[in-house]
């Protein structure tokens, strides 16, 4: 495909990633969007730890801060965490199954641009200077009363992306029900497979609420809906309920997938099967169901009463046992191993130590009467920072050098990759470990400021030094990438030379059509199987080379998607400008013409002959 | 000999636990160092919760270092390929039940604390003469200032809450504007003053306050409440029951009007000129006032909070509001008063005590 794509003027390269349905593409679509906006989220970081280097600073004002510190969470959570999963899930899921595509690319196109104009339209706020600044939560009473447009940014920009979140969740969990290859039963899935369902799962059930919510906030903001406005017989603390109900499940969403990446990364580089398979695959679906049991536990100070409390907080301390049986089959699948320590399994030893230290925290706020004292103070910040960056962030740069290879057909190098490894995890343990104790020392969240002569001076200082360390290891990955790109040194099938999964049985980067034929699965570890069995092809043929059939690419996503973020501006300006109705009417007009056009005409793809599929077999000449 | 050698034990003693204590954050805002039974309970919990978490560190970091060192490529050698273990149902059951295990023996204390420190069953508890038993306050956050009002006692003040030590005092919270959260560290976990509903609970002060730093301790807004959310401090003063009487009782006395109008100061005029719309000098009285109460101003520990309390301080605070609390209600008054009259406002206001 890239000696093709290169022949092409940019232009023509430019429409051809615009209209690309296919599934190995969008992903890398998703990796470059969550990219630019994790950048992003890690400058307003460096900002937030800039300003509190030192007690009394005025680098940035107070209003400006607290517009930081929600850009901050909105983006890493909706438009840099996820994407990024999104990108590694749309690239490696379908390959894991043997399946050619998802089951709805235009779909997945579309969940894809959507998620890219919602990021664009949050963040066009700082460029009209009306930048949301009631915290990603986004607590009712604050985010009535905010002056601006900037919760408006914030509902409308996060209900585009959180549309296109909740088709790619839809798109995933029908993707492996239906187009698993033959023999590729539920118990023979990859753990990346199965984690990718099971937070598809909870997408199609957790975002809803968060679609619900935006909608009663956004009506509130414009048209006096009321839904929390407690003079008007509003209330509250039902935002607080919503968006926990969604907000909850989200981490797990977040954190299932990077769980799922490194259950792929400790066999690879341990040579050995993964313990207890069985079990890991049933402490991710109870993590799963318990995920949404437990929201409360983030409103144990609002004041729901003793029983409500005491209920929700043995729910959350549930969680910690199938969380603790993966830590334990993970330790167990490393112990009489061959482990080698590349890049990726570093982020993956790097991982269990952090994780473990963030999910004890979890179990003792869990611990209702203790969370009175911890919420709400730095503490809890340590906390979620310590499974997020501990837990997902890792899991993304381990996957990042796990899957660059079968992504981009060449390889990070290693060198640079564990110079980023040890400046990030140790930034990431100086930055995050001492901000427990500021919560200990009675030091609230979200303070813009804080006065000397409170005992968290040097704390604090230590704390931003280690975020400049997280910076520089993230400098490097960028530098780290752009060489490696430059390079460009090609690689084979299975670089690490002990993958055991499908993906690592085709060519990397992968033929557009995926497979030449479909795949016969005769256990897990497909790829492992045949390569002990010493079949040099890696895969068992479930079909006689035959015509594929493939879907056509298509610009009507985009445009659809460029109608809602057209009428997003509108529905924001209707009443003070001139132009905002009639922007309102025309992007939705665009939005329905476009679903029209889609429904109207007849796409019924195309097929890849079999003298191609034959002439492509020539070309790479089987492996490495 | 036995006497120096216990002296010498006590030293040690002492010498040790300030060397922990270095970790323990200040006596005034550290809830490591809790000076009341609530904030006790929630340390015991924590302790308990930590020695459990600290074993289950313990163990993963033990396996996960052995297995490290035991199990390299380096070591096993390069061409060996491990045995492909399924797993095993003994030790599933193991790292399920021990956990599990552990969860209980931190659940039963969890549930334990949770319905102790709810139970405001004896809030509205009378004696036989129908007086109230407990001392309740009633917590009105605002945009970024805290009210307290004392019902049975019929005052209000502000920013500094004056309580009674060794006893259960039981709080009524909610917020005037936007939602904050009342939070003492170093007495209690906090409580969320809500909008639209009163919230319950008690604290219980086991320390004098005298004795700390600067003679309070420090009260915080834990929610997210606007741009001056970091300077929604507030202060405690903790005393002795005896004290306390007599401090409601001169706080009450502050409702009696100046009996001599000559003896009206410069400053007093000003005040009542600018700022009564807003403030009152007099503690009587009930809650819901548009500016904090200022009868015991010459009191406090901070100005607006978190300013140092200065003549110096004072005055640019009324002078310009906006530029030390952004986004709070007060005008600034720079422009409308001069030097000298804000010279007699400030001795004016630095002079309302009820404790001198």
């Amino acid at each position: 495909m890239s000696s093709v794509a290169q022949k092409k003027g940019f232009g023509a390269t430019l429409w051809d990633w615009m209209t690309t349905v296919d599934h190995k593409k969008i992903g890398i679509l998703y990796l470059a969007g969550g990219g630019f906006f994790f950048v992003l989220g890690g400058i307003e970081a460096m900002i937030i730890r800039l300003q509190l280097l030192r007690p009394n600073s005025d680098i940035v004002s107070a209003g400006l801060f607290n517009e930081i510190i929600t850009m901050h969470g909105t983006t890493m959570i909706f438009l840099a965490a996820m994407p990024i999963l999104f990108g590694f899930m749309n690239a490696i899921m379908p390959l894991q199954i043997g399946a050619r595509d998802v089951a709805f690319p235009f779909i997945n196109s579309l969940g894809f641009w959507m998620f890219f104009f919602g990021g664009l339209f949050l963040n066009i706020s700082w460029l009209v200077g009306q930048i949301p600044d009631a915290g990603w939560t986004s607590y009712a009473s604050l985010s009535l009363v905010s002056e601006g447009h900037g919760i408006d940014f914030y509902a409308i920009g996060l209900q585009i992306a959180g549309g296109g979140t909740l088709m790619a969740g839809i798109n995933f969990l029908v993707t492996i029900i239906n187009m698993r290859a033959p023999g590729m039963t539920y118990m023979r899935m990859p753990l990346f497979t199965w984690t990718t369902f099971v937070a598809s799962a909870m997408i199609l059930f957790a975002f809803p609420p968060l679609t619900v919510g935006l909608f009663l906030l956004t009506f509130d903001r414009m048209f006096g809906g009321n839904f929390f406005d407690h003079t008007m017989g509003g209330n509250t603390i039902i935002w607080e309920h919503i968006f926990w109900i969604f907000g909850h499940p989200e981490v797990y969403i977040l954190i299932l997938p990077a769980f799922g990446i490194f259950s792929e990364i400790f066999p690879i580089f341990s040579r050995k099967r993964l313990f207890g398979y069985p079990a890991m695959v049933f402490a991710t679906v109870l993590i799963g169901f318990l995920g949404f049991m437990v929201w409360a536990h983030h409103m144990f100070t609002v004041g729901l009463g003793p029983t409500a409390n005491a209920i929700f907080a043995v729910a959350t301390m549930a969680i910690a046992v199938p969380t603790g049986v993966k830590i334990f089959d993970w330790l167990l699948t490393i112990w009489g191993g061959s482990i080698k320590v590349t890049t990726p399994m570093l982020y993956a030893l790097g991982f269990i130590p952090s994780f473990v230290m963030g999910g004890v925290t979890g179990v003792m706020q869990g611990a209702a009467p203790l969370d009175y004292q911890l919420h709400d103070s730095y503490f809890i910040v340590a906390h979620f920072h310590y499974v997020i960056v501990g837990g997902v962030v890792l899991g993304i740069l381990a996957a990042t050098h796990l899957w660059w290879p079968k992504m981009f057909g060449t390889m990070l190098s290693e060198t640079l990759g564990k110079v980023t490894f040890w400046f990030f995890f140790i930034g990431f343990h100086m930055t995050f470990l001492i901000q427990h104790w500021l919560g200990f020392w009675g030091m609230p969240r979200r303070v813009w400021t804080y006065m000397d002569g409170q005992g968290w001076n040097t704390a604090n200082f230590i704390s931003s030094i280690g975020a400049l360390l997280m910076a520089i290891g993230v400098i490097v990955l960028v530098i780290n990438i752009i060489i490696t790109t430059v390079k460009n040194v090609r690689v084979g099938n299975d670089p690490w030379g002990d993958g055991r999964t499908l993906e690592w049985a085709i060519s990397s980067p992968p033929v557009h059509y995926n497979f030449a034929q479909t795949p016969l699965v005769r256990g897990l570890d497909t790829y492992w199987i045949e390569k002990s069995e010493g079949n040099e092809s890696g895969i068992t043929p479930a079909e006689p080379i035959q015509d594929i059939h493939m879907p056509n690419g298509s610009i009507i996503p985009f445009f659809m998607t460029l109608g809602m973020f057209i009428a997003g501006f509108g529905a924001m300006y209707r009443v003070e400008t001139s132009w905002g109705l009639s922007a309102l009417i025309f992007g939705l007009v665009l939005t329905f013409v476009s679903m029209a056009v889609r429904s109207l005409q007849d796409d019924l793809g195309y097929y890849v002959k079999k003298d191609e599929i034959l002439r492509d077999l020539k070309r790479k000449g089987g492996r490495k | 000999m036995m006497k120096g050698l216990k002296k010498w034990r006590l030293f040690s003693l002492l010498a040790a636990l300030t060397v922990f204590l270095a970790g323990c954050g200040q006596e005034e805002l550290s809830t490591l160092l809790p000076a009341g039974q609530v904030g006790q309970d929630q340390f015991n919990l924590l302790m308990l919760s930590s020695a459990i978490m600290l074993l289950v560190i313990i163990v993963v970091v033990t396996i996960y270092v052995v297995a490290l060192v035991r199990f390299r490529r380096s070591k096993v050698g390069e061409d060996h390929v491990p045995e492909q273990v399924e797993g095993s149902h003994t030790l599933e059951l193991v790292w399920t039940i021990v956990p599990i295990l552990l969860i209980l023996l931190l659940a039963v204390p969890t549930v334990y604390y949770t319905y102790k420190l709810g139970d405001v069953t004896a809030m509205g508890a009378v004696d036989e003469d129908g007086n109230a038993e407990n001392l309740v306050v009633d917590v009105t956050a605002k945009l970024f200032w805290w009210e307290f009002e004392y019902p049975e006692l019929g005052i209000v003040t502000a920013q500094e809450l004056v309580v009674p030590m060794d006893e259960k005092v039981y709080f009524n919270l909610i917020a005037a504007d936007i939602k904050h959260s009342f939070w003492i560290p170093a007495v209690g976990g906090k409580i969320d003053t809500n909008v639209e509903n009163v919230n319950k609970f008690y604290l219980v002060f086991e320390k004098d306050s005298k004795k700390l730093k600067d003679g309070v301790f420090y009260g915080k807004c834990a929610e997210l409440c606007g741009p001056s959310h970091a300077l929604m401090d507030f202060k405690v003063k903790t005393m002795p029951r005896a004290e306390f009487d007599a401090w409601a009782k001169a706080m009450q006395a502050t409702g009696e009007p100046s009996t001599d109008v000559a003896t009206v100061s410069q400053g007093e005029e000003v005040f009542q000129q600018s700022c009564i719309g807003c403030h009152a000098t007099s503690a009587v009285g009930e809650s819901g006032a548009v500016g904090p109460n200022l009868a015991s101003f010459g009191d406090r520990n901070r100005v607006a909070g978190f300013m140092d309390h200065t003549e110096k301080d004072l005055k640019d605070w009324i002078k310009d509001p906006q530029k030390y609390k952004p986004s709070n209600q007060m005008p600034e008054f720079g422009s409308k008063l001069s030097e000298d009259e804000l010279d007699a406002l400030t001795e004016y206001l630095m002079g309302l005590s009820v404790e001198k």
